[in-house]
């Protein structure tokens, strides 16, 4: 469908995206990628490009950050005239660029989750770092982090359980941030129409 | 003793460094440590075991990654293994002075606490006879400037693994560009979300995509800087 906006979107955030677009009143369709791209940003800028292919007469934004693409995602994009979300990551996203500044800033030693990620973290953290194979490996990847921060879209006590029981399992200290789809909604009204 | 265990030192010497390179790709960092010190034992020096045993079973490990045989933990044990080695020789190393083939400072920029990747390189260097100066992580230029000012480096190896802190790379080289000094180093980069024209873009002599590749261009760059300024 050609009038419509189709967004190309990372698996990881579709659920919310769609949520953030339908709270502007703007139809779109998402139109998701695997999430465990998140774990391989390399193999992201091919997989958004075979995607665009396969919707030529499409309008498409791509609901990408740069996502660790290292501004390869931009040049592909740029060459097409496609537009992407605004900043470094689904994180900054979620938090709003100042806030994730500001927290980044605070402690760089920071773990993110989503509820994404947090909702599958035995896949795509524990058994993607191969700490199900290896759990001696933990003190090396985390060696300089220090903390674990939630930034949740909705609040539900049991995923804030989840949370401290997942920076435990890393050795972390925890902290939640309620994020809500406001930071988001707002980076997406620029490329709502 | 179990059953499928073995005396590492009934193994001859090719014998041992070829458990050694299986007992490298396999993570086994205390097989290494033993055998490190039975190769030590038996009169080796410290750089041919480094060479012979660790640099080159890393080489292999390294080879694998590139190729997708290995993955990001079975490289992280590997490497785990490698400093085991390690522990045992830098400090003879260390103390019979062995001779270097240059001197380089490195370090993870500001804003980035990431240094697993930095360190497989720093410990590559070390086994290709660069003196190593590390200055850890979160590293600000004024850190940098102060290292190559003490320690006369000739490289200058800057890390990043995020999209978001690897613009520092650009601050660093600039500074070295405003205070005429860029051309007194070879600047190296590496991290995961960089690429070669990413580095050619910042005004660095190469991007390294891993460490062997690192030690490969650190090598040539200093040779062939040797070369045209007529050392050697």
């Amino acid at each position: 469908m050609a009038d419509r906006l189709r967004v190309i979107a990372c698996g990881a955030i579709a659920p919310e995206l769609k949520q953030a677009y339908a709270a502007l009143g703007v139809e779109v369709v998402i139109d998701p990628l695997p999430a465990p791209l998140h774990n391989t940003p390399e193999r992201i800028t091919a997989a958004v490009l075979d995607r665009i292919a396969a919707h030529p007469h499409d309008r498409i934004l791509v609901g990408y950050a740069d996502c660790g693409t290292g501004g390869r995602l931009d040049a592909a994009l740029s060459e097409l005239g496609i537009e992407r979300l605004p900043g470094a990551h689904c994180y900054e996203l979620f938090a709003g660029s100042q806030a994730f500044s500001e927290l980044q800033a605070a402690e760089p030693g920071t773990f993110y989750l989503t509820d994404f990620l947090l909702r599958n973290f035995d896949l795509l953290v524990w058994r993607g770092l191969g700490l199900d194979r290896h759990p001696e490996l933990r003190d090396i990847y985390f060696a300089n982090y220090r903390r674990v921060v939630l930034l949740s879209q909705r609040t539900e006590p049991a995923d804030i359980i989840a949370a401290q029981d997942a920076a435990d399992r890393l050795g972390l200290d925890f902290e939640h941030i309620q994020t809500g789809l406001q930071p988001l909604t707002i980076a997406l009204s620029g490329s709502a129409a | 003793m179990s059953e499928e265990e073995f005396d590492l030192s009934t193994l001859n010497d090719v014998e041992l460094v070829e458990q050694m390179h299986d007992d490298l790709y396999d993570g086994l960092a205390e097989e290494i440590a033993e055998a490190t010190q039975i190769l030590l034992d038996r009169g080796w020096d410290a750089p041919r075991a480094l060479n012979e045993a660790l640099v080159e079973g890393m080489r292999i490990v390294g080879v694998d990654f590139r190729d997708g045989i290995l993955f990001v933990p079975e490289v992280l044990l590997a490497a785990n293994a490698m400093k085991a080695g390690m522990a045992l020789l830098r400090p003879i190393l260390i103390e019979t002075g062995a001779e270097t083939i240059g001197k380089v400072v490195i370090g993870t920029v500001k804003g980035d606490i990431h240094d697993i990747g930095k360190n497989l390189v720093g410990m590559m260097f070390e086994g290709a006879g660069f003196e190593v100066i590390d200055l850890g992580i979160n590293t600000d230029v004024d850190e940098y400037l102060a290292a190559l000012d003490e320690h006369k480096p000739d490289i200058l190896g800057l890390s990043a693994l995020l999209t978001t802190t690897m613009p520092y790379m650009k601050v660093v080289i600039d500074t070295l560009v405003e205070k005429g000094i860029r051309n007194n180093y070879i600047v190296l980069v590496g991290g995961a979300p960089l690429n070669e024209e990413f580095g050619a873009a910042i005004g660095a002599d190469a991007y390294c995509r891993d460490a062997a590749v690192a030690t490969e261009t650190a090598e040539a760059l200093v040779l062939a800087r040797r070369l045209t300024s007529g050392e050697d």
